[in-house]
């Protein structure tokens, strides 16, 4: 392991991917400040140019875009109460009326140090933890595999979707149909092609994630008119007060952090939980661990109450890594474009990659940290000047997104076709969006698709067509039991509770 | 039971899996594979078969959480104008050139927009896509295709 270390180490402090951290950092934390560009934009966007560079580098990339859009989330949450990601709502709670109080600086000062501290905790856990459960899953078998990936499916589709849990699994359908155009992966036979040569390779990752999040927001952004600069205007970007904190303020962080980055981790590895449940969890949590007079103080401009989601948000995005990089499967959109990401590299993510591809493995870890400790030291002090992009006019960043939408496309084939194919799905994503069917499932599914079929081939061949493979194994019995009991807590809630 | 849009999105979705079934009953396998335990039509006919039981369920099911879109509200004729926009630049990228077809897509999308400052618009248009290409072409080497320019003579 030591040496698997040093490896990441020496990777990831290379002149080049230093730079690539830095890159993405940046990148990451102006497109995740931008209310409605999440991290999955981010890293949508950043594909086509990762392509050209080796895997680690590319990954490396990608983690700190991963990591600056958090952070640049948390930014638009604090100062203009308009969190650019889901899993920093919980951010705006006390960010902003503290950001009203005149000490924007200070809550982007806690934000900043919490992330941090959240996300250092939560990647020593991943260090200690993504090795050993690389060795366990090696004895995992391919009914395993495809019970996993159908938790994984139901568990976003159950825990992401607000509600909409019919929604979230019709998209789930959605997503496996269009992974399973083009030619059968081992019979070679033609599927759903329509005769077209251009559709036999099957569709592009890179075109459904362009077309579901980074175009279809943008062509949301203008149906629905929304400004998502215009709170920008009323306020100064460049006069935040001191980013300083006191002693106070710092014991109450110490005691915070901690707890919220166990809490973060633990949920950020549970498929389909991810960053938004943390923070959640970690502000309730919070609330119901402070003294009484701090607690009067929460959704007023505590300290805790920032400190609190915003660590566990980080530490989530950490523990999402966990079931990507040990099983190789995704429990997150984000994390899921990043599978599809590493499937584009030619690299198989799961418990072999920690033997085949120590490098690989080991750089993103240390990247992620290197990836703070740079959002720690650049961000935090040229935030007044980063935050001017708030300020940029729609007029020019909706048409900014969609050249780069294009573009990517045009770079990766030089095909008329799949820029066509990419406007037809971002159109039909951008009226789903509008009756709120979430598109992370779509991605998700999107992304598995591929591997859940050669698994239920596989499952299925073994056990001559019997569909008894799926309680067989005691381990896939529990993955079972874990499904039916999603699926039957939402059926339930649809029928006595009617949230569906 | 109400008749609302996601009612309709959903049937919607209900045939295109009911097409999607029958075509994945149509592929043509290998004879030898005919009866074998699974084949390249048996994970799209599940896929089918489920997204008719989702869609279904979702048709049949009270919608409580109701989504309200308000037609007025929207800016229909901003959006098809983008769209179409985007389609034309998609045509006439590989046509065309890169460099020429991004600037004026870039122009045309920011006046639909609303966008009035011309010296800005010209500014993000022509000389911040040669910037992008020189950054993509020149320093990251990436391969534009730019029949215009290469006619020209400015790029190989």
């Amino acid at each position: 392991m030591i040496e698997g270390i040093l490896i990441g180490i020496k990777t990831a402090l290379s002149f080049q991917n230093l730079l690539m951290v830095m890159i993405g950092c940046f990148a990451g934390t102006i497109i995740g400040m931008l209310p409605g560009l999440g991290p999955m934009t981010a890293i949508a966007l950043m594909i086509p140019i990762t392509y050209g560079f080796d895997p680690a580098t590319g990954l490396i990339l990608m983690a700190g875009v991963y990591y600056g859009a958090v952070f640049g989330g948390s930014t638009s949450s604090i100062l203009i109460n308009a969190p650019g990601v889901p899993g920093t709502v919980a951010t705006s709670f006390d960010g902003y009326p503290m950001a009203q109080q005149g000490k924007a600086g200070k809550a982007l000062a806690i934000a900043a140090y919490s992330s941090f501290a959240g996300g250092t905790i939560a990647a020593i856990f991943l260090l200690i933890a993504a090795p050993s459960l690389s060795k366990v899953s090696l004895s995992f078998r391919s009914p395993d595999y495809f019970g996993l990936m159908i938790l994984g499916l139901t568990a976003v589709a159950a825990f992401s979707s607000k509600g909409n849990f019919l929604k979230a699994m019709m998209m789930c359908v959605f997503g496996l149909m269009l992974a399973s155009v083009g030619q059968d992966t081992l019979s070679d036979i033609p599927r759903f092609t329509f005769n077209t040569m251009n559709l036999s390779d099957g569709i592009s990752f890179v075109l459904v994630v362009m077309a579901t999040f980074a175009m279809s927001e943008a062509l949301t952004i203008i149906l629905k008119g929304n400004d998502p600069t215009k709170a920008a205007k009323q306020i100064s970007l460049t006069e935040l007060g001191s980013i300083k904190l006191n002693t106070d303020e710092t014991k109450k962080m110490a005691k915070t952090i901690p707890r919220s980055s166990i809490l973060g981790f633990i949920v950020g590895v549970l498929p389909g939980a991810g960053a938004t449940i943390a923070s959640f969890l970690a502000y309730g949590m919070e609330r119901n661990f402070v003294d009484e007079e701090e607690k009067e103080k929460f959704g007023k401009g505590s300290v805790q109450g920032l400190s609190a989601p915003e660590t566990a948000n980080n530490a989530a995005c950490s523990g999402a890594f966990v079931p990507l990089l040990t099983l190789g499967i995704p429990g997150s959109g984000t994390t899921a474009v990043m599978l599809g990401a590493l499937l584009g590299f030619g690299i198989q993510p799961g418990p072999r990659l920690y033997e085949t591809n120590p490098e690989i493995f080991w750089s993103v870890i240390m990247s992620m940290y290197i990836g703070m400790v740079v959002l720690l030291i650049l961000n935090l002090p040229l935030i007044p000047y980063i935050a001017r992009i708030l300020a940029v006019p729609r007029t020019f960043l909706i048409p900014m997104i969609l050249f780069f939408s294009v573009t990517g496309i045009y770079l990766m084939s030089f095909n008329n076709f799949d820029i066509f194919l990419m406007i037809g799905i971002a159109v039909v994503a951008t009226i789903l969006r509008l009756y709120d069917f979430p598109m992370p499932p779509l991605i998700l599914a999107f992304v598995l698709g591929g591997l859940m079929e050669e698994n239920l081939r596989r499952s299925l061949l073994i056990s001559d067509g019997s569909w008894a493979f799926l309680w067989n194994r005691p381990l896939t019995l529990c993955i079972m039991i874990a499904i039916l009991t999603i699926v039957g807590w939402q059926i339930y809630n649809s029928f006595f509770k009617k949230r569906l | 039971m109400k008749i609302n849009s996601v009612k309709i999105i959903s049937l919607l979705f209900f045939f295109l899996s009911a097409f999607y079934l029958y075509t994945a009953h149509q592929i043509q396998v290998f004879s030898f594979d005919e009866n074998a335990p699974f084949n390249a039509k048996t994970f799209p006919i599940y896929l089918g078969y489920a997204g008719m039981f989702f869609s279904a369920l979702k048709l049949v099911l009270p919608d409580q959480k109701s989504v309200e879109v308000d037609a007025k509200y929207l800016e229909f004729k901003k959006t098809i104008l983008l769209v179409l926009a985007v389609i034309f630049y998609g045509f006439t990228i590989l046509k065309v050139g890169f460099f020429l077809s991004t600037s004026l897509f870039l122009v045309f999308s920011y006046y639909v927009l609303g966008e009035r400052r011309w010296k800005l618009i010209l500014i993000f248009s022509f000389p911040f896509v040669a910037i992008f290409m020189y950054l993509l072409h020149g320093v990251l080497q990436v391969y534009l295709r730019d029949p215009l320019l290469k006619y020209i003579g400015i790029i190989g």
